[in-house]
């Protein structure tokens, strides 16, 4: 077929020549591999050297406190620094954030105290001219939210039964279709938003003028992205043409979004069984070899690793250490039966042998069991040499999302381009619940925090007294929280509104509403032990409850005990109906979560002894694990009492931080996998089954 | 009938093919020097449970065992005969690929009733992991507290019955690693024919602290970890043992 675009030479026309439709391109075009690794090349000799050059200013980072170099004065936008390069001559793909590499940028957008912080942190001075103008002339995301908050919503903030709000910085978790960029260009996607603009209603109501406005901004932000690519002297706005141009097209697209947006989590999509089709095409034509190929692969992922962020101290402490979130999704299975595992998938998950092992980009593998085996095994043994591959159920997921969702962050799943969400961090149950006993006061503070609902003053806890007050506790929670989290998304949406990411987005958005809990297994437990043992509240002077002894023992979450593990369950339940029952900013459909990865250690700190006997400060568990140590029936029972909690009510996501030492996987691959093959060296004489090689299963 | 349990394990890698539940039983005859769990040596105390409970935790995440099964250790397993073939006989029913841990030294030819037992529980074992302590008689009374006699005949009775057998060797610094030992023990190996696998464990300490708890004195306080590479060595020496066996009297 003769297309109107030299790019699109070869393909096979579907549904997206008409439209924006990056999935059936994908559909129409892919290939699926189910061969092994042995194709795939090492480093070359340029890769190598620029990986040299980034360990060698890792080192210089690392020796100057965490932070080589940084903007005080020039604000980031997707136009502002220009071209950066390691080695101009050797990168094959191009593109830094600011002008320098490992140099940070200045984002004052979503607040402005914030990002002065990020400089004072790490020894920097922020220029006092962009420090008058954003505090006097233009408002911040965080500037608008204090002006809507309640005294109410703050008091939650500051005893922490609400956590992690992103009312001072970016809320990330949206994640632009940038494939877009490569299989369009930028021209027909302006175009696309035009006529989006051209088709609002035209009686001018709020939510209309405000999609007026959100497309104008887009529309800009879009020919932007194309003056940004001119600096480095590519013209994006005809489709790519090839591999080398369909990788550098979709990272300019993401690159316009990290020097745009600072957000909590700044995550890539799934783009490797997109780029394969281009690498296919590539290879068929002897356009491109594969060490060529996996070359262009290996300095897109050095790029993506050297993403960074201007972030505070405090920052880094709630998600311990300085994340990106560059998620990319791998795999899957397509709706059409088809594993979506390409060649491409291997040589993403390869640059952890090219380039060692490394936490970003966050390598997903959505993993069905109907992936090749060949793809399993490939992952597994990567897995164990490397650590570095994060591992989400596509089975259960490709239900809800289909089959062209990508993971942001760590565990949020939305469909790529029509799907987006509003982060909303968490709420912490556990301390609900000491809520619930004190009447609403502070277990800590003494303070008034929630509504001065009677307390429990009996000596022992009775659990359908508790499970009473309990409920009524999270209903108020709900509602603060829910009400919060819609005060802070209008003011992003006004004052820091993700202008290209959203750009790369369809004009009819699904916003699903993220709420998350905090401290789960926590209340699980202390419900079993209010229940099945007995739980005698300490007091202060005032009445306060601030500890508890437990008589007697108490199934614990982790064990796969049903009579605990319900709790569990019930809880989960119950807070997202509560949720259900409030409002929500935009139309955004709730979800809850359960995946405090990193931040549990700051939330057990600020929360109180609780009634299953942790200690006040103690950390909680990482998101629905079980509590340390108290899951003692070995992995399965452990991970058996995660799975029963229900998906659909907590659809952002479950996560279960695991780890486990190699030797309790399994012998050495050795032991039992060939070596027992002895040879005898006698020929026939011998029977070489006798010794059979043992496959372990992967 | 109930059967004295000290403890199930839902995520087992170590003993058998694939992922596997792990039944840890009370109770055992050996003293082994080394052993890490004597926790487990005591008959008659442990929690009580049936075969239908066993099974029941076993179904509820059979998805997880399915290139597995079910591995009874313990303890010495063989202590409960009876209570094994209700188990394992109501496992095979269900399918369930069944997998006895072992030190064998409950074997006694001379019991005839037991012999029978031991029997109809074979009918319904998938798979032994026969733990040879010490190839000489005298070293392994030293190490365990009993002759090996009957440890050995019972590896010949399997291997008339051919039953296939994992052979497991634990690798003890002073006690189990010499050549000439190791040798032999593969000689021995190599003149069986049910024998699947070897599996050469290096010694450890992770059950020291047990030991403290119990209140009981640790024969092999201060001794190191094995280190891989001599646990490797002593592999070769086995290896060499039933290579020579197997050059010798071709099958």
């Amino acid at each position: 077929m003769d297309f109107k675009y030299d790019g699109w030479r070869g393909f096979d026309p579907g549904t997206w020549v008409k439209e924006i439709n990056v999935r059936s391109f994908i559909k129409h075009n892919y290939t699926p591999y189910d061969g092994d690794e042995s194709f795939l090349t090492p480093a070359t000799d340029n890769t190598k050297q620029l990986w040299e050059q980034v360990l060698e200013l890792t080192k210089k980072e690392r020796e100057a406190g965490g932070v080589l170099d940084m903007d005080t004065k020039i604000i980031s936008t997707i136009t502002s620094h220009g071209p950066a390069y390691l080695n101009k001559e050797k990168e094959t793909i191009v593109g830094f954030q600011t002008d320098k590499p490992f140099k940070r940028a200045l984002m004052p957008y979503g607040g402005i105290r914030m990002a002065e912080k990020a400089c004072t942190d790490n020894g920097y001075t922020l220029d006092p001219q962009v420090k008058e103008f954003f505090t006097i002339h233009r408002k911040t995301h965080n500037a608008g939210v204090f002006d809507a908050y309640t005294p109410e919503m703050r008091a939650c903030r500051s005893s922490h039964i609400i956590t992690g709000l992103p009312d001072a910085y970016g809320r990330g978790r949206i994640i632009g279709d940038y494939r877009r960029v490569a299989l369009y260009g930028v021209d027909r996607l302006i175009e696309d938003k035009k006529e989006q603009k051209e088709t609002t209603r035209s009686a001018m109501y709020s939510e209309v003028i405000r999609d007026r406005e959100e497309i104008s901004e887009q529309i800009r932000a879009l020919e932007d992205l194309k003056t940004m690519a001119a600096s480095y002297g590519f013209d994006i706005s005809l489709p790519a043409r090839d591999t080398k141009e369909a990788i550098q097209w979709l990272y300019f697209g993401y690159l316009a979004a990290v020097k745009e947006q600072n957000g909590a989590a700044m995550s890539l999509g799934r783009t490797s069984t997109f780029i394969d089709i281009y690498a296919e095409r590539d290879l068929k034509s002897g356009k491109f070899t594969e060490s060529e190929l996996q070359e262009m692969v290996d300095h897109f992922i050095m790029k993506l690793r050297l993403i960074k962020f201007a972030r505070t101290p405090e920052y880094n402490s709630l998600f311990s250490g300085d994340p990106q979130w560059v998620t990319e999704s791998i795999g899957g299975v397509g709706i059409d039966g088809r594993h979506m595992v390409t060649k491409m998938s291997y040589r993403y998950l390869h640059t952890l042998e090219n380039l060692g092992a490394a936490p970003e980009p966050n390598l997903t593998v959505l993993w069905s069991t109907k992936l090749p085996l060949n793809f399993k095994r490939y992952c597994a043994r990567l897995s164990i040499e490397t650590s570095s591959i994060q591992y989400e159920s596509d089975d259960l997921m490709r239900v809800i999302h289909g089959d062209d969702y990508a993971i942001a962050c760590c565990v949020s799943s939305m469909k790529i381009g029509k799907e987006m969400q509003f982060f909303g961090a968490r709420a912490n149950l556990a301390k609900c619940l000491l809520y619930a006993i004190n009447g609403g006061k502070d277990e800590i503070s003494g303070k008034q925090i929630g509504p001065a609902y009677t307390p429990i003053t009996s000596e022992y806890l009775d659990y359908d007294e508790v499970m009473q007050k309990y409920d009524a506790m999270m209903e108020w929670l709900a509602e603060v929280y829910v009400n919060t989290l819609n005060v802070i998304h209008y003011m992003h949406d006004k004052y820091c509104y993700e202008k290209i990411q959203m750009a790369l987005h369809d004009k009819e958005v699904t916003r699903w509403f993220a709420t998350g809990i905090a401290g789960l297994s926590v209340v699980a437990d202390s419900l079993s032990a209010i229940k099945y043992a007995k739980v005698k509240v300490i007091r202060n002077s005032e009445g306060l409850a601030y500890d508890y002894e437990i008589e007697g023992d108490f199934p614990k979450y982790g064990n796969d005990d049903d009579r605990v593990d319900s709790i569990a369950y019930d809880i989960v339940h119950d807070f997202l109906k509560h949720i259900k029952k409030n409002h929500t900013y935009r139309d955004g459909i709730p979800t809850t979560s359960i995946l405090t990865i990193t931040s549990n250690v700051v939330y057990g700190k600020n929360t109180g002894a609780t009634p299953d006997g942790r200690k006040k400060g103690v950390a909680f568990a990482p998101g629905a694990n079980p509590m340390h140590r108290r899951d003692t029936h070995g992995a399965v029972a452990s991970l058996a009492s995660v799975a029963k909690l229900s998906f659909k009510d907590s659809q952002d996501g479950i996560s279960n931080t695991f780890s486990i030492i190699p030797g309790a996987l399994g012998k050495e691959d050795q032991v039992f996998m060939g070596e027992l093959d002895v040879d005898l060296g006698c020929g026939a004489c011998c029977s070489p089954t006798l010794f059979e090689g043992l496959d372990s299963d992967i | 009938m109930i059967g004295y349990i000290h403890s199930c394990e839902s995520f087992g890698t170590v003993d058998g093919p694939g992922i596997r539940y792990v039944v840890f039983m009370q109770g055992c005859p050996l003293r082994c020097l080394y052993c890490h769990n004597p926790d487990t040596w005591d008959t008659g105390i442990g929690q009580k449970i049936s075969a239908a409970q066993i099974l029941e935790e076993y179904q509820k995440n059979r998805s997880f065992y399915k290139n597995g099964g079910i591995t009874v250790t313990g303890g010495e397993p063989l202590l409960q005969v009876d209570f094994l073939i209700e188990l394992f006989s109501l496992a095979k029913e269900q399918g369930i690929h069944t997998c006895i841990d072992t030190s064998g030294a409950t074997y006694n030819p001379a019991n005839k009733a037991y012999c029978q037992k031991l029997n109809t529980l074979l009918g319904y074992t998938d798979l032994v992991i026969l733990d040879i302590k010490h190839i000489d008689p005298v070293c392994h009374k030293k190490l365990t507290g009993s002759s090996n006699d009957r440890i050995l005949q019972f590896a010949k009775f399997l291997n008339e019955k051919n039953i296939p057998v994992w052979v497991r060797h634990v690798v003890v610094e002073g006690y189990t690693d010499s050549p000439e030992h190791l040798f032999n023990l593969g000689l021995f190996i190599g003149n069986l024919k049910n024998v699947k696998a070897l599996d050469v464990i290096p010694y450890h300490t992770l059950g020291v602290n047990k030991y403290k708890q119990l209140n009981i004195k640790y024969a092999l306080e201060g001794l190191e970890p094995l280190s891989n590479h001599k646990a490797a060595k002593a592999k070769e020496h086995i290896l060499n043992g039933i290579k020579q066996a197997k050059t010798e009297k071709p099958l």
